[in-house]
C-alpha cells in the first residue's frame, strides 16, 4: 500500500479550548487532497472524539495520520492511565469522565462507539498505568 | 429554509460568518452536549445549544453544521467569533430559550431528521 502522506501532531491537556486543532488540520488537508466528503465526515469524527479522550482521560498524547490511495489511518497513543474494561467502555453511555468534564459539553460515554461506527476498523491496545493507543482505519 | 429564515423567526442577531446566511439548512439538532451532537447531528444541520465554549465551534466544524444557535441569549467571546469567522460558520444568538427555539423552528416546517439507530 503506497504511503502518499504522513501527519504527526502533539496533544497537549493544559488547554482545553485548543481540544481539536490536530482534528481540524487533519481535516483541512484531506479536503485539499480531494478525498471524499463522506471519508473526511467520518475521519474528523473519529478523530476529534479521540483527541478530545485523550485530553479528558489522559495527559494529552501523539496523534500520527498516514494517507494511502486505499486508507486512512489514524493512530492515537497516550501515557495515561489506560482502560481497565475494554468491552465496557465501549459500551454507549458508560463514562468515568467527571463533572468538569460533563459541563464542558463531554462525558456522555458516546465517544468510543461513535468512532467504531465511522470507522472501518479499530483496535484498543492498553494497558493500565502505561496508556492506550487506538487504530482506526477508514477506507477510501 | 435558509439561515436568513431562522434569524427572523427566532428574533435572532448575526455575530459571525455573515457572508453565509443564504445557506440551506434541512434539519436541526438541539443539545448541550457535545457527545450527543458528534453521534446524531445529521448533514445540513444547524445546531441550537445552551453551551457557549470553543468546542462548540470545533464540533460545528468537524460536523459541518450550516450554523450555531445559541439560545437564552448566550454570546461567544472574542476567540469563539475569530474561529468561526475563519470558518466562514455562521453564528446566531437568540433570547429564546431552548424549548421555544425548537418549538418554533418545527413549527415553520424544520425537522430533527430520521433517526438510524
Ligand atoms: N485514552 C483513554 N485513556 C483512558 N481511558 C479512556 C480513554 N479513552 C476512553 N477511556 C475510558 O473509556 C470511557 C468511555 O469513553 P467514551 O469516549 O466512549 O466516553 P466519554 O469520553 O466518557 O464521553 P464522550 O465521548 O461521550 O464525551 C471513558 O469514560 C474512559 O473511562
Ligand atoms: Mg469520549
Amino acid at each position: 500500500m503506497a504511503e502518499l502522506m504522513e501527519l504527526n501532531y502533539t496533544v497537549s491537556n493544559e488547554d482545553f479550548t485548543r481540544a481539536g486543532e490536530a482534528s481540524s488540520d487533519v481535516k483541512k488537508k484531506l479536503k485539499q487532497l480531494g478525498v471524499s466528503p463522506e471519508a473526511i465526515r467520518k475521519v474528523a469524527i473519529a478523530l476529534y472524539e479521540g483527541e478530545i479522550n485523550m485530553i479528558i482521560h489522559a495527559y494529552g498524547g501523539k496523534i500520527k495520520v498516514t494517507i494511502s490511495e486505499e486508507a486512512i489511518t489514524l493512530i492515537l497513543a497516550d501515557k495515561g492511565p489506560g482502560i481497565a474494561d475494554v468491552e465496557k467502555a465501549m459500551q454507549a453511555g458508560y463514562s468515568t469522565a467527571p463533572d468538569k468534564v460533563r459541563s464542558l459539553g463531554f462525558g456522555a460515554g458516546m465517544g468510543l462507539p461513535n468512532m467504531k461506527k465511522n470507522s472501518d476498523s479499530m483496535e484498543i491496545q492498553t494497558e493500565l498505568g502505561v496508556g492506550t493507543t487506538v487504530t482506526m482505519v477508514i477506507n477510501i | 429554509m435558509t439561515v436568513n429564515d431562522i434569524i427572523e423567526i427566532l428574533d435572532a442577531t448575526p455575530i459571525a460568518g455573515k457572508d453565509r446566511l443564504d445557506n440551506e439548512v434541512k434539519t436541526a439538532c438541539g443539545s448541550d452536549m457535545m457527545s450527543d451532537v458528534l453521534a446524531f447531528a445529521k448533514t445540513q444541520c444547524v445546531l441550537l445549544t445552551g453551551l457557549c465554549n470553543p468546542q462548540v465551534i470545533r464540533t460545528a466544524e468537524m460536523m459541518d453544521i450550516v450554523a450555531i444557535i445559541f439560545v437564552r441569549g448566550k454570546t461567544p467571546d472574542e476567540t469563539m467569533i475569530k474561529m468561526a469567522d475563519e470558518m466562514e460558520l455562521p453564528i446566531l444568538t437568540t433570547n429564546h430559550r431552548m424549548f421555544s427555539s425548537c418549538g418554533l423552528l418545527y413549527e415553520h416546517g424544520l425537522t430533527g431528521g430520521i433517526i438510524d439507530g
